[in-house]
C-alpha cells in the first residue's frame, strides 16, 4: 500500500461527491435557498426589532443581516454535514457504502476522505452564498474571503464529523427525522448564529451557557472572526477539539468489531 | 505483491466460523475452502446464513469465533492485503445511478489505487468482454437490470482479484440475462484461474463441474462435487438433495 494509492482513492471519493453534487441540481438550489430565505426574509423582518451593538469583530454598528450572515454560513455547513450523514445512512441501506468499506484501505482513511469530500461541497455552496450576499450589500473586507477558507475547512470538518458520528449510530433512514428535531434545530437555535451571546444573557443565563458550550456556536464565531480578517483562538481550539472528539467516536462507530456495526450485526 | 503468490491455489479458507445476532445463531461451525479455477455454489434457502457469511468475508461484520483467510491473508489481521484480492457483487445494486458507467468504474479503480491510464485500459477490456463498452457513457439509471449486473461484474474484476464473491447476482433478472451472466462467470473461472463463490437459491445456475455447498440454518449440510452430494444424500438430482437436506430429513 503506497501513498499514491491513498492519494488516488481520496481524489476518487472527492471527485464522486462533486460529480454527484453537480448532477443533482435540485440539491444545490435547495442548499442555497434555505440560507437565502433566512437572509432576505427573516433577517430583513427582524432588522427593525433587533439592534446589534458594537462587539468584536465588528467595528461599527451593523445591520442584523450582517450579523446573521456568518451564522447562515454555519447553517449551510451544518445542513451539509447532516445531508452527508443522511446519504451515508441511505448508502448503507442501499448497499453502495459496502463498495467503499470493502476496498483495501483503512476505514479511518475512507471516512476521512468521505468527510473531506462533503466539506468540499459545503465550501462551494458557502462561496456561492457569500457572492449573492455581496450583491445584497453584505460585504466583508476582501481579505476576509480568503481568511474564511481555513475556518470553513475546520468548521466543515467538525460538523461533517458530527454527521458521520450520527450516521454510525442511526440504524434506519426513518430515524433521521429525529436528527432534525434533536440535533439540527437545537444546535442552530441555541447558538450565536442568530443572536449574540450577551443578548442571550439578558434573557436567560442558562440559555447563554448552553449557547456558549455549543460547538456550533464556536464554529460560527470562528467563521465570523475569520470573515473580518481576525483569528478567534478560543473558537478555533473548541472547534478543533470537537472535531477530533466527534471523529474518534465516528471511526469507533464504523469499526466492524467494536462500534455500532457490531451492535447492528451481531456477535 | 506483499510477498505472496497471487495465483495461490486456495483463494478462500473458512474455518469453524460462528456468528450470531444476539441469541439467534446465524452461522455455526462453518468450514470450507474455495480454490482457484473453481466455481463453488453456495446453495441455501432464504435465511440460511449466506448473506451473513458474505458480510463476514468482506469484513463488514467481524466474528469472534473462527477464521477467514483470503489468499492466505487473515481477514482480521491482514485486512487490506486480503481485501485487495477480493472482488464482490452484492445482492443489491451498488452502482451510483446518477453517474455514467465509466464514472462508476473509474471510482472503483481509484479506490483500488489504479492509475488513470491502466484503469482506462482495464475498463475497456472488461466492458468489451461483457458487450457493454458501447454503453460506457450512459447513466446507470438508463440501463436495464441485466446490464447493471454486467457493469457490476466488470467492476468487481477491474483490480484483478483472485476470488470473486457473487451474492445472488441474478435475482430479479429475466431468463436470457441470467443465462448470459451464469455463462460469463463460468468462462472467467475456466479461462482466468479465478475462484468464485456464488450464493444462490436457484438450482439451474449450477454447472456440472461446479463445487457445491448446501447451507441451511447456519450449518453446512453437504459439500463437495455434485456427485459427492448426490452420493451422500442418496438422491438423483440436486433439487432432490437440496429438498432433503433443507427439510431436515435424516440422510
Amino acid at each position: 500500500m503506497n501513498l499514491i494509492h491513498y492519494w488516488r482513492a481520496m481524489w476518487g471519493i472527492i471527485g464522486r461527491e462533486l460529480w454527484r453534487f453537480v448532477r443533482q441540481k435540485e440539491r444545490f438550489v435547495s442548499a442555497l435557498v434555505r440560507p437565502l430565505v433566512w437572509l432576505f426574509i427573516f433577517a430583513a423582518g427582524f432588522r427593525a426589532t433587533l439592534g446589534v451593538a458594537i462587539s468584536p469583530p465588528y467595528e461599527t454598528y451593523i445591520l442584523y443581516e450582517v450579523y446573521i450572515t456568518p451564522g447562515l454560513v454555519g447553517m449551510i455547513q451544518l445542513f451539509n454535514g447532516m445531508q452527508s450523514s443522511l446519504s451515508m445512512v441511505y448508502d448503507r441501506e442501499m448497499g453502495s457504502m459496502r463498495i467503499l468499506m470493502v476496498c483495501p484501505l483503512p476505514r479511518w482513511f475512507l471516512l476521512m476522505s468521505k468527510l473531506i469530500a462533503g466539506v468540499s461541497v459545503s465550501i462551494l455552496q458557502v462561496y456561492v452564498f457569500l457572492t449573492i450576499a455581496w450583491f445584497y450589500d453584505i460585504q466583508a473586507p476582501w481579505k476576509g474571503y480568503l481568511w474564511v477558507l481555513p475556518a470553513l475547512i475546520l468548521s466543515g470538518l467538525m460538523l461533517g464529523a458530527l454527521g458521520l458520528l450520527l450516521s454510525s449510530f442511526i440504524k434506519q433512514l426513518e430515524n433521521f427525522a429525529g436528527v432534525m428535531n434533536f440535533v439540527i434545530f437545537p444546535l442552530f437555535f441555541m447558538s450565536t448564529a442568530l443572536y449574540p451571546l450577551w443578548k442571550m444573557k439578558e434573557s436567560s443565563e442558562f440559555l447563554h451557557n448552553l449557547a456558549f458550550y455549543n460547538p456550533f456556536s464556536q464554529a460560527v464565531e470562528l467563521i465570523r472572526f475569520a470573515l473580518y480578517g481576525e483569528f478567534n483562538q478560543y473558537a478555533f481550539l473548541c472547534t478543533l477539539v470537537a472535531f477530533i472528539f466527534f471523529m474518534i467516536i465516528a471511526i469507533w462507530g464504523y469499526n466492524p468489531s467494536k462500534g455500532m456495526m457490531m451492535k447492528k450485526g451481531g456477535k | 505483491m506483499n510477498g505472496k503468490n497471487v495465483n495461490i491455489v486456495t483463494a478462500l479458507d473458512v474455518e469453524k466460523l460462528c456468528f450470531s445476532y444476539g441469541k439467534k445463531t446465524a452461522l455455526n461451525q462453518v468450514s470450507f475452502s474455495v480454490r482457484a479455477s473453481e466455481c463453488t455454489i453456495l446453495l441455501g434457502p432464504n435465511g440460511a446464513g449466506k448473506s451473513t457469511l458474505f458480510s463476514l468475508i468482506t469484513r463488514l461484520y467481524d466474528s469472534k469465533q473462527g477464521k477467514i483467510e483470503l489468499c492466505e491473508f487473515d481477514i482480521k489481521k491482514q485486512t487490506r492485503q486480503a481485501l485487495s484480492r477480493l472482488g464482490v457483487v452484492f445482492q443489491q445494486t451498488t452502482l451510483d445511478m446518477d453517474l455514467t458507467v465509466m464514472q462508476n468504474l473509474y471510482y472503483h479503480t481509484a479506490l483500488h489505487g489504479i492509475g488513470r491510464k491502466l484503469a482506462k485500459q482495464r475498463i475497456q477490456e472488461e466492458l468489451e468482454r461483457l458487450n457493454m463498452y458501447e454503453r460506457r457513457s450512459e447513466k446507470v439509471r438508463e440501463l436495464n437490470g441485466g446490464h447493471k449486473r454486467r457493469v457490476e461484474i466488470a467492476r468487481a474484476l477491474l483490480h484483478k482479484p483472485s476470488l470473486l464473491l457473487l451474492d445472488e447476482p441474478t435475482v430479479g433478472l429475466d431468463v436470457p440475462s441470467r443465462q448470459s451472466i451464469v455463462e460469463h462467470v463460468h468462462q472467467l473461472v475456466s479461462n482466468h484461474d479465478l475462484a468464485v463463490l456464488w450464493a444462490t437459491h436457484l438450482i439451474d445456475e449450477i454447472f456440472p463441474e461446479d463445487q457445491l455447498i448446501i447451507l441451511h440454518q447456519g450449518q453446512i449440510k453437504a459439500q463437495g462435487t455434485i456427485d459427492d452430494v448426490l452420493h451422500t444424500t442418496n438422491t438423483s438430482s440436486i433439487g432432490g438433495a437440496f429438498k432433503q437436506l433443507t427439510q431436515g430429513k435424516k440422510i
